[in-house]
């Protein structure tokens, strides 16, 4: 069973989805005032990257002659993995860090390095 | 081309994973907040299953929506006298008309240009991708593999001497 052409979900359809989920992170990490909030904004930007890597690995020329191999986007997306993960465990450490120094992780009430 | 399922499953899953980034936004309070983040981390990973990327997807859900979202709602556990509320500071206008504007620019992009692709989402053909992803992780990308394993471990030791109670004091 198939459907018409005209509603087929192509490579583009993948990209918008990855620059709207990269377009909402900016937005978090840019508005709002908790650290924590921060860090979801910015993981949110990376599973848009994510998403666009996976989607140009799929719907490249590779994978349409070969079926699985090489899948070199597969393998970004691993160590975009890796990195997010040690960068929110710092990133936690780091605020959990400032808020025993300064019972507070508000972005606005840091103001430690404002001349 | 497709099966309807596969279009189906992507709109499906575009709308939880879009859903999901807007209410990480919008949502009052922080708790809330890690909450719509990991479904919109499930979301995404139903994405990539569409994709036919088996082990991206099961690795999202693990490290994603197990491990980072576990460590957050730790941070915002350990953090109780600051806000919850999830308040915008003076940046909000501008992040919000940057994040519109580059959604936009990427989407347009994206429809605009006449992409060189030669596969659809023929569900058919598809075989696990664990093998070919574990053969480059091994082979061709060995030493930005084992530089990331240094990376995990200088990451794990530097998150634990930061949070660490000194003694001496």
């Amino acid at each position: 069973m198939s459907v018409p052409d005209t509603l087929s979900v192509e490579l583009a359809h993948f990209l918008s989805v990855s620059g709207i989920v990269f377009g909402i992170g900016i937005a978090v990490a840019l508005s709002k005032r908790n650290a924590i909030a921060v860090l979801m904004g910015v993981e949110l930007m990376l599973n848009g990257v994510n998403l666009a890597l996976v989607a140009f690995s799929r719907f490249g020329d590779e994978f349409a002659r070969t079926g699985t191999d090489p899948l070199v986007g597969h393998a970004f997306v691993v160590f975009v993995l890796t990195v997010a993960a040690a960068e929110a465990a710092v990133a936690l450490a780091l605020a959990v860090l400032a808020y025993r120094r300064r019972d507070t992780i508000d972005l606005d009430r840091i103001t430690l390095m404002r001349w | 081309m497709e099966s309807p399922g596969i279009i189906l499953a992507f709109w499906l899953m575009s709308a939880i994973t879009i859903g999901g980034s807007i209410a990480v936004f919008l949502s009052r309070n922080l708790i809330h907040s890690v909450v719509f983040l990991v479904l919109s981390f499930l979301g995404m990973a139903g994405l990539f299953l569409v994709l036919s990327a088996d082990f991206i997807a099961v690795a999202q859900i693990l490290i994603y929506a197990g491990a980072v979202s576990i460590l957050m709602v730790f941070a915002v556990m350990l953090t109780p006298l600051s806000a919850r509320d999830n308040s915008n500071s003076l940046y909000a206008l501008p992040g919000v008309l940057l994040g519109v504007l580059f959604a936009a620019g990427v989407a347009f992009v994206a429809i605009d240009v006449e992409w060189s692709v030669v596969a659809d989402l023929d569900a058919d053909r598809f075989s696990s991708t664990v093998g070919a992803v574990g053969d480059l992780l091994l082979g061709r990308y060995l030493l930005a593999f084992e530089v990331a394993s240094v990376l995990l471990l200088a990451a794990l030791i530097g998150a634990i001497m930061l949070v660490r109670e000194d003694e001496a004091t």
